[in-house]
């Protein structure tokens, strides 16, 4: 049973029925997305500061794709995820599904959305009802649709129970209360299929499970995928989990993202600090390769308030004058290419004024290492 | 039990287990309170107290408001009046069965409207949150800051006497506090991660309030109105007594307990009865509400 | 801070002998942990993985003596520092509690009480246990949050636990942990609900703390790259049972029990992409009712009809190495 999981390649790929823009146009589209929370406070309950929880960001992500999303707790992953769902107002910014723009005129309704697109929570006891059987929680969604039975909804709910690996005979009549962590997020994962979705935002889906249960999970991920023909937004902290799941990685510091690319170019060599400090804190099952020094000092900081220029400065080892002062860009990610990998950082700039950014020189030398033309 | 085991992802060790019924989550609630006999004998009582004041005219031996100068206060057990008469020779016994016309109105209905009204207020301020909530509830706030008593009185008294006056009051004094607790166990459920998988798979604001919102706010709501039954029997009573509901020559358990009161020197029994008959139906409210309350818990 | 006999004295601290915790009530009983063995010398760190609901935290509460009494039922021997934890009476109980043995938790919010300052309770803790006077007591609790490298502790000192990041909760939490300069320091999943960043700042911390103080460790984790971090030894525990015990070398790199070995290649680290994982099939056992042969049978690749009979004895293969598996790898 050990074969590899057959992942289909964009080109190659049979067209979904409900495709509309063909291969090349990017399942998901997210541009400068933002969404700003005011705190209020004192007695007139007056604004008095402001959580930049995401602040500008820009990605896509390709048909057929495997997106993972890294960053600390806090860092705005799942308030990504609530905003790419619609199930929180964005302060501004555009999401694009297959190429129609989501709830704007001549776009996409919300109604089209919701079935396209799906999302499996982080917190598996608070995303399921307790007082609904597993079958109901499943069979909910499709129940809403106009023209489904409510018998007709119960048998999609069976099959998909199946699929999850929990037999619907057996786990359909219990309560969230009477299952496993795994068997809880299997029920999730179900639910979040049961509108026949093409793409799912998968939001810290194996964080909470045992080691053994994760694994079960992700390879029942995996074969869904193939099965189905998906498209997933893989959000979590762990980044070997990432790293084995994902095509492409997006790390996210403080509401922005500051390094993206494809996974093994991101693992075998990041460019940005923060990126290089979250890999080394990957444990090693080596304990004869133990860490005498945490890689990365001090607690991620507040989103109120956020540090001015590059917002990873006060905790970057390499932090100059110019990181402070200046924003580094990251670049157009929207523009950019499947395989190209990009970095807010100013040490992978030249000409930016850090004394650690490459010079020409280091560029036409690197060229000429790698034929293949790399965007920075 | 054929594909499942030698599939590696979907490995059951109790497959064995006979095929479980799937059941709608009211008909689980029933299932178990089916076998909750203390509740079921609660609820019975209360169905039988309901329904001998709904016949008291067949079921009284006398005229509750008839009076008899040679017969004043005399004991349970009296061969003429089985529980006894009050204080102008009424026969308790259907004073009793006629008052619980009366004191079962006023502890019910204002309950029950006071329910689904602060119920509603409440599950919209708790689901909706910011504004809306601010508005609804401060303005419970406003009539929550005065002591029950006071503000029955108060209402009563600008509305004038007569029972549906007294019936409006009561069901506003009882608005607020059932409110409350409809708000807090609705923004609780608001920020569960269910009801956002509910939005996500396209259910109306609406389906989600019917179907999320109210089968978890119904059980705190029912448990807290269920203890304002007995409270609302007295507060009616404490209106009739300053004039404000039913007029005296009316039974009333309410009103007869507080007349009754000067006699409990002589007829001490004769006396508790109309307080044994609150009591009684007040117990019983609470233990068929806390009865609901296990049987609506799934995890029982 | 007195520092304490030095990690190299071999002399034991904690000897557990066919520890039996049951949890009985009127409908069943749950058996959590079915006999363990072990000893652990001054100094040494030693690392429990296991499933969750495999009985972790029920053999450290049992250490402590924190089970309701009349629930449970505790069979077999514990000995801590020289005291009988099964024999000792209530008070003396208590003196144990902090002063020799204490214990840090999986989620410090709930064990820190969110009406005190982080300084208080510190030094509420030393004064329990100590006769000083309250501002030696906070004196002492400076010092505390200096040791665990709390950043700017004077200020943290008079911090609520809900204004501190998990990060140094989880360090506040040490600090009560270490008021009495404990001999042994019972860690149920420290470091479980923090970030990768995080976690790995508590785990060198407390390596570094370990062996400032030659305190003995017992962590609990599900987490075999922390094992790899911290652990002397390592026992995995499966429904109950330590089914594999040695260094954390043998038993990392060398597994001898199926179950181990299912763990190591379940674990995501350096997999290769596209391949599914090793994943254990199935679910832990049903504690109420334990199958009679070995706890992994209805799991495990390679078990025969025999391990669905006969419970597997321990079996030392050497150096300490223990194993409870009739077929070992
Ligand atoms: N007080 C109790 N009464 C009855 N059963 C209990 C009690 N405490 C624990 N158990 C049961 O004992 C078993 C072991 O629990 P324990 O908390 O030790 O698991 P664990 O290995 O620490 O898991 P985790 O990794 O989730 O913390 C579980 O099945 C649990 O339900
Ligand atoms: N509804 C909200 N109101 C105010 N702040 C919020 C809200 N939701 C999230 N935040 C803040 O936004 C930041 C990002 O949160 P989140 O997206 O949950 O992070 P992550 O998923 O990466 O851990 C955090 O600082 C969090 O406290
Ligand atoms: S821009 Fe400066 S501070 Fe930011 S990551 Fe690069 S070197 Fe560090
Ligand atoms: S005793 Fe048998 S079933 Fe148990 S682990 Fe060893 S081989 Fe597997
Ligand atoms: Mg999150
Ligand atoms: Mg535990």
């Amino acid at each position: 049973m050990e074969q590899p999981v057959k992942k289909p390649e964009p080109h190659d790929r049979d067209l979904h029925p409900r495709d509309r823009g063909g291969p090349a146009q990017p399942m998901l589209i997210a541009r400068d997305i933002k969404k700003h929370f005011p705190i209020h406070a004192g007695l007139m309950n007056r604004q008095v500061a402001e959580v930049k929880a995401v602040d500008g960001v820009s990605f896509s992500v390709m048909k057929g794709e495997t997106l993972g999303v890294v960053g600390e707790s806090g860092c705005g992953k799942s308030t990504l995820a609530r905003l790419l769902m619609h199930l929180m107002d964005r302060d501004s910014g555009e999401i694009i599904l297959d190429g129609l723009a989501v709830g704007e005129y001549q776009g996409m309704p919300l109604g089209d959305l919701r079935r396209s697109m799906q999302m499996v929570f982080q917190d598996s006891y608070s995303s399921l009802n307790p007082r609904f059987t597993v079958e109901d929680s499943v069979a909910y969604g499709p129940s809403k649709q106009p023209g489904v039975s409510k018998k007709k909804a119960r048998e999609i709910a069976r099959d998909l129970l199946e699929k999850v690996g929990l037999r619907a005979k057996l786990f359909g009549a219990r309560y969230p209360h009477e299952l496993s962590g795994g068997q809880k997020q299997r029920v999730n994962i179900a639910r979040a299929l049961a509108l026949d979705p093409r793409i799912v935002i998968l939001d810290e889906a194996v964080s909470a499970l045992d080691k053994s249960v994760e694994a079960q999970v992700l390879n029942l991920l995996n074969e869904l995928k193939a099965q189905l023909d998906l498209t997933y937004v893989f959000i979590s902290h762990d980044l070997h989990v990432v790293h084995y799941i994902s095509d492409r990685v997006l790390v996210m510091y403080l509401g922005q993202v500051v390094e993206i690319g494809p996974v093994d170019k991101i693992y075998a060599s990041p460019q940005h600090p923060y990126t290089k400090a979250l890999l080394e804190c990957q444990l090693s099952m080596d304990p004869n390769e133990r860490v005498d020094q945490a890689p990365l000092a001090g607690d991620p900081p507040n989103p109120v308030n956020p540090p001015s220029g590059c917002r990873f400065h006060p905790r970057c080892p390499f932090a100059e004058d110019i990181c402070s002062s200046k924003m580094p860009a990251l670049g157009d990610t929207l523009r950019a290419g499947r395989d190209d990998h990009l970095t807010a950082c100013f040490m992978a700039q030249p000409g930016s004024g850090h004394s650690k950014a490459p010079t020409q020189a280091d560029l036409l030398k690197r060229a000429a290492a790698h034929p293949a033309p790399m965007e920075v | 039990m054929t594909d499942a085991t030698s599939d590696p992802i979907s490995f059951d060790q109790d497959a064995d287990l006979p095929q479980a019924v799937v059941r709608g989550y009211w008909a689980s609630v029933w299932n178990r309170l089916k076998y909750d006999y203390v509740t079921l004998f609660c609820l019975a009582l209360i169905i039988l107290i309901v329904l001998s004041a709904v016949f008291a005219p067949w079921l009284a031996p006398y005229d509750p408001e008839k009076s008899s100068m040679a017969y004043r206060l005399k004991p349970v057990g009296h061969d003429k009046y089985i529980l006894g008469s009050d204080e102008q020779g009424r026969d308790i016994l259907s004073r009793i069965l006629y008052g619980g016309r009366v004191s079962l109105a006023m502890g019910i209905l204002p309950v029950a409207l006071g329910t689904i009204i602060g119920g509603i207020f409440g599950i919209i301020a708790g689901y909706y949150g910011g504004k809306v909530n601010m508005i609804i509830m401060r303005t419970m706030d406003v009539f929550f800051a005065f002591p029950s008593v006071l503000l029955a009185v108060a209402i009563s008294g600008s509305l004038g006497g007569g029972i549906q006056n007294q019936l409006a009051s009561l069901t506003i004094v009882f608005i607020p506090p059932l409110c409350r607790v409809a708000e807090t166990a609705a923004s609780q459920v608001r920020n569960m991660d269910f009801v956002d998988a509910a939005r996500a798979s396209g259910a109306s604001t609406f389906s989600i309030l019917k179907d999320h919102v109210l089968i978890t706010v119904i059980s705190p709501v029912l448990v807290y109105a269920s203890t304002l039954v007995s409270a609302s029997i007295l507060l009616a009573s404490g209106l009739s007594f300053l004039g404000l509901g039913v007029s005296p020559p009316t039974p009333d358990w309410g009103l007869m307990l507080s007349t009754l009161r000067q006699s409990i020197w002589v007829q001490p029994l004769v006396c508790a009865i109309p307080g044994i008959a609150i009591l009684i139906t007040s117990i019983a409210f609470n233990i068929v509400s806390d009865g609901l309350r296990v049987a609506m818990d799934v995890k029982s | 801070m007195n520092v304490m006999a030095p990690a190299a004295a071999a002399d034991t601290l904690v000897r557990v002998q066919d520890l039996k915790v049951t949890f009985v009530s009127r409908e069943e009983s749950v058996s959590a942990v079915n006999g363990i063995n072990f000893e652990l010398k001054r100094g040494e760190v030693m690392c429990v993985i296991g499933e969750s609901g495999s009985g972790k935290s029920v053999m450290m509460r049992s250490l402590m003596r924190l089970h309701p009494p009349k629930r449970t039922r505790i069979e077999g021997a514990m000995e801590v520092d020289g005291y009988d934890i099964q024999g000792v009476s209530e008070k003396q109980m208590r003196q144990l509690r902090g002063a020799t043995v204490s214990m840090i938790f999986q989620e410090p919010m709930t064990a820190l009480d969110p009406l005190y300052t982080v300084g208080e309770q510190i030094a509420e803790t030393v004064r329990i246990h100590e006769n000083i006077p309250q501002e030696a007591a906070m004196k002492r609790a400076l010092e505390l949050l200096e040791l665990v490298r709390v950043p700017s502790p004077e200020r943290r000192l008079k911090a609520y636990p809900h204004e501190l990041s998990g990060g140094l909760r989880q360090r506040a939490m040490i600090a009560v942990a270490l008021s009495c300069n404990p001999s042994l320091l019972l860690a149920d999943e420290p470091t479980t609900a923090l970030d990768a960043s995080v976690q790995i700042q508590v785990l060198v911390l407390l390596r570094r703390l370990q062996k400032e103080l030659g305190m003995s460790v017992i962590f609990v984790t599900h987490d075999l790259g922390v094992a790899a971090q911290i652990a002397d030894k390592v026992a995995v525990m499966y429904a109950g049972r330590l089914v594999e015990y040695g260094s954390v070398q043998d038993v990392l790199l060398n597994p001898k029990h199926h179950y181990t070995k299912g763990m190591l290649a379940s674990t995501v680290a350096e997999q290769e992409k596209g391949r599914p994982l090793g994943a254990i099939p199935g679910t832990p056992p049903d504690l109420r009712a334990l199958p009679p042969g070995c706890s992994f049978a209805p799991r495990c690749r390679a078990a025969k009809a025999q391990c669905r009979t006969e419970l597997p004895p321990e079996t030392d293969t050497g150096g300490g190495h223990r194993v409870r598996c009739l077929f070992p790898l």
